[in-house]
């Protein structure tokens, strides 16, 4: 089945009912899928008329306690992030499945546009194989800190086909849902609320809006236990190259390689991306000579890195913007041997090969390196 | 400042200032003594002269003589209402400025049992979220959204909103809704009454008595149609906003006969299928009017009328 396909019958598994959602690629067979199997399975799927109602929906689904999801690509989360920052107030479990379009999305799904002081945890799984764990955890983490949970993907996590069996992660057991509504307690006093406004009901506990946003701010630092990574040959790594998602395979391949060949090189690859693994990354830099961040965009991740390295070691930027016409994020830098040169080049001291079909591009950049010039 | 000395004082235009130096020459008088059950507490921050108090109490006092108590859940917009959620008796979830229409239907979909509502000002839906209560129409959801229309922004001090009349004044319309500037009103009622999915569409007031009564009479038919599960139902009231329309606060009842109503017509504007035109609901408006004013004549209001 393709990666769309497992992600969905893994949010089955983990007792989805509700997805809302609106078409783009490379998002679209994600929504297809739980079209079709979310009904066979007593739930219910809607085509919103946008992502702002897909958000919406979802959210109200949500807050009944079922366990409900949406998605979308880039533009589409973009709409989205009024909600996905509320919805962190309002404290909703919500699983967000962003297939984006490259990393670019990076600072988009880590930081988000949205208001105020939030977080959602990010999951980014490098096959379809971690998607499906991921998935399920990721629907575990939301009611557990009751807090949106994005799973970042992409086009090749999305469209590749695999064999892969769909089989429960064990999790342990959560308390059940007693702030969810549902209209039982309508007229009984104490009826429920949830909202991301601090208004409390008379008679029941009253935050205000200054001591909502205090509580949030409080439970946020506990998500941060939720940090999760993958690391390889860092004990005598000379040189560490950070990567996350389907470009980290290609990383690890690389490294794998190098090794394989002699060099003193090891990875570390974030599968929370918040939580960052900050730690991880430090303690690479503490015995490394040299950090690259390999990513398939201008350079966002990168920051994290450095935040990491805490100047321990330098930080190189390895990766750059990579597509084809289809623009979804799968150029032609997304090659072993690419990837290699680059690992390579930065382990040895030399300068990195430019980006292949950068080169297309010098005659626009010709004029702005002439008015550049001093 | 003594109401002489003001006369003075402003050359005997006292304006909309109310003069508090004195008590009253008449008291306020308590005509009926009467808190809904799902009001937890008749206290609320709104100004005096306000509608919306008497919206919300006219759909909790429907909900609770229908006996949905206990399957009711609401689901409330951003705007000086939304007070209410701290005061109100039913399980509710807040949505954000706008999207209360698609919050809603999730809350329905894994609800399907229970009576959902929205609460929304005409800024909140009509202005954020036209789009949210179109589609939620559309597409026959079995939730009622309930407008408290003003035609204006309360909350943030009287702006224009998409319903403000021609000729309303307003903070951002200084020297009135100009449609050559400002567009014109959305007659939303209207619009979502043409809407295949919309099966139960009502305009009610709040400025009298009767109008309240009236009002109640359309949530009762709007819950009582979305729990037999025959698609979407929506009920606008209007309400009065002295202070967002700049008026006394007494004049508030005459000020939206005068100018909203007289734009948004009220009546049961979608029955079972049916649409009414604008000019069939001002023929029964007119009518039932001259029926009021004949019993009055003969003596007294019949309850049931």
């Amino acid at each position: 089945m393709d990666g769309s396909e497992a992600l969905v019958r893994a949010s089955l598994l983990a007792g989805c009912r509700f997805f809302a959602g609106y078409p783009m690629t490379p998002f679209t067979e994600v929504l297809e899928h739980f079209a079709r199997l979310l009904p066979e399975h007593g739930g219910v799927c809607i085509n919103a008329e946008s992502e702002l109602e897909a958000v919406g929906m979802a959210w109200g689904a949500a807050a009944t306690g079922a366990r409900a999801a949406t998605g979308s690509t880039g533009q589409g989360l973009s709409l989205m992030q009024e909600s996905l920052a509320e919805a962190t107030l309002a404290e909703i479990p919500l699983v967000v499945f962003n297939m984006a379009r490259s990393q670019g999305d990076y600072f988009q799904a880590t930081r988000g546009g949205g208001h105020g002081d939030y977080r959602n945890l990010v999951l980014a799984p490098q096959d379809v194989r971690e998607g499906i764990e991921l998935v399920q955890l990721a629907f575990h983490l939301a009611d557990k800190w009751r807090n949106p949970v994005v799973l970042y993907g992409d086009y090749l996590l999305a469209h590749t086909q695999e064999s892969v069996a769909v089989e429960p992660l064990p999790l342990p057991e959560l308390p059940p849902k007693d702030w969810a509504v549902d209209g039982s307690r309508s007229g009984s006093g104490v009826s429920r609320a949830v909202t991301p406004l601090g208004l409390g009901k008379v008679g029941q506990r009253d935050f205000g809006q200054e001591g909502k946003a205090q509580y949030i701010a409080t439970k946020m630092p506990l998500l941060e236990r939720e940090v999760r990574v993958d690391i390889g040959w860092i004990d005598d790594a000379e040189t560490v190259i950070v990567a996350f998602g389907s470009p980290a395979r290609f990383v690890k391949y690389a490294v794998q390689q190098l090794r394989a060949a002699g060099h003193r090189i090891g990875y570390v690859r974030p599968i929370t991306l918040w939580p960052f693994p900050y730690d991880a990354v430090r303690a690479a830099a503490e015995q490394a000579r040299a950090i690259g961040s390999f990513e398939i965009s201008s350079g966002q991740l990168i920051d994290d890195v450095r935040i990491g390295a805490a100047g321990l070691a330098p930080v190189t930027f390895l990766g750059g913007v990579s597509t084809d016409h289809s623009g979804f994020g799968v150029g032609r830098l997304l090659d072993v041997e690419e990837v290699t040169a680059r690992v390579l080049a930065l382990h040895e001291g030399r300068e990195q090969p430019p980006v292949p079909g950068y080169e297309e591009y010098a005659y626009a950049l010709a004029a702005h390196q002439q008015e550049a010039a001093p | 400042m003594t109401e002489q000395h003001r006369r003075e004082a402003t050359g005997g235009d006292l304006g909309p200032v109310l003069d508090t130096s004195a008590p009253p020459a008449a008291t306020a008088r308590l005509v009926e003594a009467h808190k809904p059950d799902l009001l937890l507490t008749e206290d609320h921050s709104l100004c005096p002269g306000c509608g919306e108090p008497l919206a919300v109490r006219a759909f909790l006092d429907a909900i609770a003589e229908l006996g949905m108590t206990s399957r009711a859940v609401g689901v409330v917009g951003i705007g000086c209402y939304t007070m209410f959620s701290g005061t109100i008796d039913v399980d509710l979830v807040q949505a954000l400025h706008g999207r209360a229409p698609s919050v809603a239907t999730g809350v329905k979909r894994m609800l399907p049992d229970a009576v959902v509502f929205t609460l929304q000002g005409d800024g909140d839906m009509v202005n954020e979220g036209l789009q949210e209560v179109l589609h939620t129409a559309a597409r026959g959801e079995r939730v009622t959204c309930i407008l408290l229309n003003n035609g204006v922004f309360g909350e943030t001090g009287g702006h224009m909103t998409a319903t403000s009349v021609i000729g309303q004044r307003t903070k951002n319309t200084l020297d009135g809704r100009d449609a050559e500037q400002h567009g014109y009103p959305i007659l939303i009622g209207d619009l979502i009454a043409r809407l295949e999915g919309a099966v139960y569409v009502a305009r009610g007031s709040v400025h009298n008595a009767g109008a309240v009564a009236r009002t109640r009479r359309m949530f009762r038919r709007a819950f009582e149609t979305q729990a037999a599960g025959a698609g979407f139902t929506f009920v606008e009231v209007l309400t009065m906003c002295p202070t967002g329309w700049f008026v006394p606060t007494a004049d508030g009842p005459d000020e939206l006969q005068r100018t909203l109503a007289e734009v948004h017509v009220t009546g049961e504007l979608k029955v079972d299928g049916h649409v009414r035109t604008t000019a069939e609901l001002q023929a029964e408006n007119v009518a039932k009017q001259r029926e009021v004013e004949a019993q009055l004549a003969a003596g007294g209001l019949d309850e049931t009328s």
